[in-house]
C-alpha cells in the first residue's frame, strides 16, 4: 500500500536549506550561463541567425556530427547489448575485469582518447596500417569519426542495459522457451522489448554525448571543411578562435536546443521504464 | 533478490563472450596499451624530461587546483541535491532532477561558451566583475583566468556525484529519518549518524569519478584557456605539444598523456574496489 | 481524554483520506484503528505523530492542541511499520538514540537501554545489527526505541505486517502483554480483524476516510452499526433475498449478513431438534472445506448459498446430503444502518438442545445470545 504524501509541514528536516543551496548552484554553474547564450543570440537579427545557421560549412557539421553520431550509436546499441549480456549472463575467468574496461572511456580524458586513436588509425599506426593495405582509411575520415564516437559512447549503452537484464527474470525466458518458442524468437520476443527503454536511454545519452563530442574527435576527423569531417564543436570553437561570437551562439543554441531534445527523450523514456516496472 | 544459476557455456555464449572481450580490447584497452608505448618510444630519459618542463608542471598545477574545486564544491551540491530529491516531495523534482543532468548531454565546447558570453568582455556580467574589481582593487578575471578554466570543471562534472547518492538513497528510502527526526534529531545528525553510512561508497565512488573526468576536461577548458603555462592544463598541454606536430613533440604528448591513462586505470581497479563493496553493503542491510 | 481528534479533514490532491473524523482516547487504553487499505487509518495515525498535517480540525493530545508542535516535541512513540531501525547501528546504538538527542548522560542511556532489552527479551543481542536479527526481534527492537525516551503515547503502524503468520500470533500476545505491563496509552494500525480483536481494548473502523464505528471488539463483533462494519468484520455473506428463510421477513431492508455462526445445520434424523423442526428448513450440502479445528459447510437453502461451521466431533456429513437447517438471526441493512432481525419461529421458545446450548433466548434483551 503506497501513500500518497504531500505535505506541508516536512518533518525531516533541511528541505529549506538543500532546496536553496540546490537551486542556487544549479542556477550560478549551469542555468545562468547557459541562458547568457540564449541572451546573446537572441541580440542576433533573425535575418543574421539564419545566414549563420544556413551556411553551407555549418550545415554540413551539423549533418556530420548527427549522422556521425547516430551511426556511432546504433553500433554502440548492437555491441552495447552484447557486452551487457555476457557480463551479465555468462560466468567466466576474467568477467570482472571485462567489466570495469567497460569504463575506460569515462575516465581517459577525451583529449588522450583522441590523439591515440588519431595516431593509431593513421596509416602508419597499429592499427591504421594494415588497414590501409585493404584500402580502408580511418583517420581524417568520416570512418575515423565513427570510431572515437563509439569508443566514447559504449559505456552509456552497456550501464543502462546491464542493470535492467540484471533485474530481468529468467523465468519469463523460461516460460518462452516451455511453450516452444525458439532462443531467437525468444530474444526478440520476450527479451528485447523488456531491454527496448533501457536501449533507448543508452542510445539517447550516447547520442547525445556523440553530437556534443569534442576532445576525442577533433585530431581524428581531420577537420576538413572540404570532405565535411568538421563536427559542430568543433565550427563552435573555430568561431570562439576568430571572436566571431555571434556565428558561435546562434550555432551553440541549436545544439542546446537538439541537447534539450534527447535529454527529455531520454527522461520520458524513463520514467516510462520505471512506470512499467512499477506496475508489475 | 532471486539467486539463479548462471547459464552453462553453450557454443553461442563462448562466441558472444569471444567477440566481446574481442572488441574490449581491440576498441578500449589497444588505445591505453598505445598512450603508453608511444610515450616511452624516445627512451625512458626522453619520458622524465617531457614529464618536467615547465610548462607541464605548470599545467599539473592548475588542473590539480581546478580538480580539487570541482570535487569539493560538486560534492557538497551532490549531497544536498541527494537529501532534496529523495527525502522530501515536491512540484517540480522531476524537472530539477532533468536540469542537474544538462552536463550530461551539452557539449563541454558549449559549456565554455557559456561562461564567455558570461563573463567575457562582452558578457552581462563582466561590468558586474569590474566593478567588484573597481570598489575592492581587485584583478579579478574570469574569461582565460584560472578561475574560468575551474567554473568549467565545476560544469561538467557537475552532476557526477549527485548521480551517485541518489539512486542509493532512493532504495533506502526516508523511514530511517523519519524515526530519527520524531524523537528529535537535528538535520546534521541525522545526516552524520543515519543517512551518510548508506551512502559513504557512494560518494566516495562519485568523487573518484567526478576527479577521473576533472582532471581530464578538454573542450570546456579549451574555450576558456589560452595561455600557454599560465592557465593551461594538462589535456591543453597535450594539445598544444601534439599540435607542434614534431615526432618529439607527438611523443612529449604521449608522455603527458600516460599520466593521465595511468590515472584513469588507478581509478577503474577503485572503481571496481568499490562496486565490491557497495555490493556487499546492500547485500548486508 | 487523553488524545481527542476534533472535525480532521485530510485531503491528497482529489483524494480525501480523511473526512470528519473524530475520536476520543483514554488514558492507558490499547486501540486499533481498523479498515481495509486506502481507509484513512494510518493517515490518521501520521497526523498524530505530526508526520502528516491536517487540512482543518484539532488534534489534541494530553489536553494541548498539538497541531502545530513539532512531532519531536508531542512526547509520541512512533513503531514505523518496516521498523525503520538505524541499519548502520547496533541495537543498542538504536535504543539509545532518542536518549542522546535528549542529552541524557552516558550512565543514564546505557541503565535505561540494558532496562529495555530486558524488558523486551533482547539482553546480549545488544550489539547485534538490525540485519542480523529475525523479524520478530526487529519488532521489539522498534517497540524498545519506541519506548526509551518514555513516551506518553505509543503508534504502531501495522506492528505485524512484515512479520511471517508464525510468529505473528505469539508476538501479539507479546506486544498486548507489554503493553499492559508498560501502561502506556497506545494506537495501532491494523487491516487484519483477528489481530485488532484479540490485542485492542477498542476498536475504531474506518472506511473512505470516515471512522464508522468506534467500540469494544465485543461491541463491533456483536453490534455492528453499519453495512460496512458488517461485512468487514466476521465471515459474512451478503444476502439479499433473506426474506426466502424461513422466519424472516422482507421488510424495507435492502438485504441481510448471515454470518456461519447464525446458523446450524442436523442431521435429519437427530432427535434434539425435534422441538424445533418447524423452525427448521431443508438444506444441501453442497462443500466440505477441512478448517484445522472444524468444518466448513456449504449448503444450498431455498436456491441460496451460505456457509456454516460444524464440529469436528460431530457425525460426519456427506455432499449432496440433506440437512435440517435453522437461521438463528441475520443482520440486515437500512439504508447506512443496521438492524439484528432474530428467527420469528424461534421467538418465545427456549432452545435446551445439547448442541445448541450456547444460543440462548434471553427475555430481558428479547434476542438469542450467543
Amino acid at each position: 500500500m503506497k501513500k500518497k504524501k504531500a505535505r506541508q509541514r516536512r518533518v525531516i528536516p533541511g528541505f529549506s536549506l538543500s532546496m536553496g543551496v540546490t537551486i542556487t548552484l544549479l542556477s550560478l554553474i549551469i542555468l545562468i550561463p547557459l541562458a547568457s547564450i540564449l541572451v546573446y543570440s537572441l541580440k542576433l537579427k533573425p535575418a543574421e541567425f539564419i545566414k549563420v545557421i544556413t551556411d553551407e560549412a555549418v550545415l554540413w557539421s551539423f549533418a556530420t556530427s548527427i549522422l556521425c553520431a547516430l551511426i556511432a550509436a546504433i553500433i554502440n546499441c548492437i555491441f552495447g547489448t552484447m557486452l551487457a549480456w555476457v557480463l551479465v549472463r555468462y560466468d567466466f575467468p576474467g568477467k570482472q575485469i571485462l567489466d570495469g574496461l567497460i569504463e575506460i572511456p569515462f575516465t581517459l580524458p577525451t583529449a588522450v582518447a583522441g590523439i591515440t586513436l588519431s595516431k593509431m588509425y593513421s596509416t602508419t599506426g597499429e592499427i591504421g596500417k594494415p588497414l590501409s593495405k585493404l584500402g580502408i582509411e580511418v583517420s581524417y575520415t568520416h570512418l575515423g569519426l565513427i570510431v572515437a564516437l563509439i569508443f566514447v559512447g559504449i559505456p552509456f549503452v552497456v550501464r543502462a542495459i546491464q542493470p535492467v537484464l540484471q533485474k530481468f527474470d529468467v523465468q519469463y525466458e523460461e516460460a518462452a522457451q516451455m511453450l516452444g518458442a525458439s532462443p531467437i524468437r525468444t530474444f526478440m520476443k520476450v527479451i528485447f522489448p523488456e531491454l527496448r527503454p533501457a536501449m533507448l536511454t543508452g542510445f539517447g545519452l550516447a547520442f547525445a554525448r556523440g553530437i556534443g563530442e569534442y576532445g576525442s574527435v577533433i585530431y581524428i576527423s581531420g577537420n576538413n571543411a572540404k570532405e565535411h569531417t568538421q563536427v559542430v564543436s568543433y565550427i563552435i570553437m573555430q568561431k570562439l578562435n576568430y571572436l566571431d561570437y555571434g556565428s558561435a551562439t546562434a550555432i551553440a543554441l541549436v545544439m542546446l536546443i537538439i541537447s534539450f531534445l534527447l535529454l527529455l527523450f531520454v527522461n520520458i523514456v524513463q520514467v516510462k521504464q520505471s512506470r512499467r516496472t512499477n506496475n508489475v | 533478490m532471486v539467486i539463479r544459476e548462471k547459464k552453462k557455456l553453450t557454443p553461442h555464449g563462448i562466441i558472444l563472450i569471444v567477440i566481446s572481450v574481442l572488441f574490449v580490447l581491440l576498441m578500449l584497452v589497444f588505445p591505453l596499451v598505445s598512450v603508453i608505448t608511444n610515450s616511452l618510444k624516445k627512451g625512458f630519459d626522453f619520458y622524465i624530461k617531457s614529464l618536467s618542463t615547465e610548462y607541464v608542471l605548470s599545467a599539473l598545477r592548475v588542473t590539480i587546483i581546478a580538480t580539487v574545486i570541482a570535487v569539493v564544491v560538486n560534492t557538497f551540491f551532490g549531497l544536498m541535491a541527494g537529501w532534496l530529491i529523495t527525502k522530501f516531495n515536491f512540484k517540480g523534482k522531476q524537472i530539477l532532477a532533468t536540469l542537474i543532468d544538462i552536463p550530461f548531454s551539452v557539449s563541454p565546447v558549449i559549456a565554455g561558451l557559456a561562461y564567455i558570453m558570461m563573463f567575457g568582455r562582452l558578457g552581462w556580467a563582466s561590468p558586474i566583475i569590474d566593478s567588484i574589481n573597481e570598489m575592492f582593487g581587485t584583478d579579478i578575471q574570469i574569461v582565460f583566468a584560472i578561475p574560468g578554466v575551474v567554473l568549467a570543471t565545476i560544469f561538467v562534472t557537475f552532476p557526477f556525484i549527485s548521480r551517485e547518492i541518489i539512486p542509493v538513497l532512493n532504495t533506502q528510502g526516508k523511514d530511517e529519518e523519519e524515526a530519527a527526526a520524531l524523537m528529535g534529531a537535528k538535520g546534521f545528525t541525522i545526516f552524520r549518524r543515519v543517512t551518510f553510512p548508506h551512502i559513504k561508497w557512494a560518494t566516495i565512488y562519485g568523487v573518484i569519478l567526478c576527479t577521473a573526468r576533472a582532471l581530464g576536461e578538454f573542450g570546456a577548458v579549451n574555450a576558456l584557456s589560452k595561455t600557454r603555462g599560465e592557465t593551461f592544463t594538462l589535456p591543453l598541454e597535450i594539445d598544444a605539444l601534439y599540435l607542434a606536430g614534431s615526432a618529439d613533440s607527438i611523443t612529449a604528448a604521449f608522455s603527458v598523456s600516460s599520466i593521465l591513462v595511468i590515472i584513469a586505470v588507478i581509478v577503474l581497479i577503485l572503481r571496481n574496489r568499490f562496486e565490491h563493496r557497495e555490493l556487499k553493503q546492500k547485500e548486508q542491510v | 481524554m487523553f488524545v481527542e481528534l476534533k472535525d480532521i479533514n485530510k485531503t491528497y490532491g482529489d483524494f480525501q483520506a480523511s473526512k470528519d473524523v473524530n475520536f476520543e482516547i483514554e488514558k492507558g487504553s490499547l486501540v486499533a484503528l481498523l479498515g481495509p487499505s486506502g481507509s484513512g487509518k494510518t493517515t490518521i495515525l501520521r497526523m498524530i505523530a505530526g508526520l502528516e498535517t491536517p487540512d482543518s480540525g484539532d488534534i489534541i493530545i494530553n489536553g494541548v492542541r498539538v497541531n502545530d508542535v513539532n512531532p519531536a516535541k508531542r512526547g509520541i512513540g512512533f513503531v514505523f511499520q518496516n521498523y525503520a531501525l538505524f541499519r548502520y547501528m547496533t541495537v543498542f546504538q538504536n535504543i539509545a538514540f532518542g536518549l542522546e538527542i535528549k542529552k541524557e548522560s552516558k550512565k543514564n542511556i546505557k541503565k535505561r537501554v540494558e532496562e529495555l532489552l530486558e524488558l523486551t527479551g533482547l539482553t546480549g543481542l545488544g550489539d547485534r545489527y538490525p540485519n542480523q536479527l529475525s523479524g520478530g526481534q526487529r519488532q521489539r527492537v522498534a517497540f524498545a526505541r519506541a519506548l526509551a525516551p518514555n513516551p506518553d503515547l505509543l503508534l504502531l503502524d501495522e506492528p505485524f505486517a512484515a512479520i511471517d503468520a508464525k510468529v505473528r500470533q505469539e508476538l501479539r500476545t507479546w506486544l498486548r502483554d507489554m503493553i499492559q505491563k508498560v501502561g502506556i496509552t497506545s494506537i495501532f494500525v491494523t487491516h487484519d480483524q483477528d489481530e485488532a480483536v484479540e490485542v485492542a481494548d477498542s476498536i475504531i473502523v474506518t472506511n473512505k476516510g470516515r471512522v464508522e464505528q468506534i467500540g469494544s471488539p465485543y461491541d463491533v463483533y456483536k453490534k455492528p452499526q453499519t453495512p460496512f462494519v458488517t461485512e468487514f468484520i466476521g465471515q459474512s455473506r451478503f444476502i439479499e433475498d433473506y426474506h426466502k428463510f424461513l422466519g424472516f421477513d422482507k421488510g424495507d431492508y435492502r438485504g441481510a449478513v448471515i454470518r456461519p455462526e447464525f446458523i446450524e445445520a442436523f442431521k435429519l434424523d437427530n432427535q434434539k431438534i425435534k422441538n424445533y423442526i418447524d423452525a427448521s428448513e431443508e438444506g444441501t450440502v453442497k462443500a466440505v472445506h477441512f478448517r484445522g479445528n472444524n468444518l466448513e459447510l456449504i449448503l444450498d437453502v431455498n436456491g441460496i448459498e451460505l456457509a456454516t461451521y460444524r464440529s469436528l466431533e460431530r457425525r460426519r456429513v456427506e455432499v449432496g446430503e440433506k440437512l435440517r437447517v435453522i437461521i438463528f438471526k441475520v443482520i440486515a441493512f437500512d439504508g447506512d444502518k443496521t438492524v439484528i432481525l432474530e428467527n420469528k419461529e424461534l421467538l418465545g421458545k427456549n432452545i435446551n438442545n445439547n448442541m445448541l446450548e450456547s444460543y440462548l433466548y434471553d427475555e430481558s434483551q428479547k434476542s438469542f445470545v450467543i
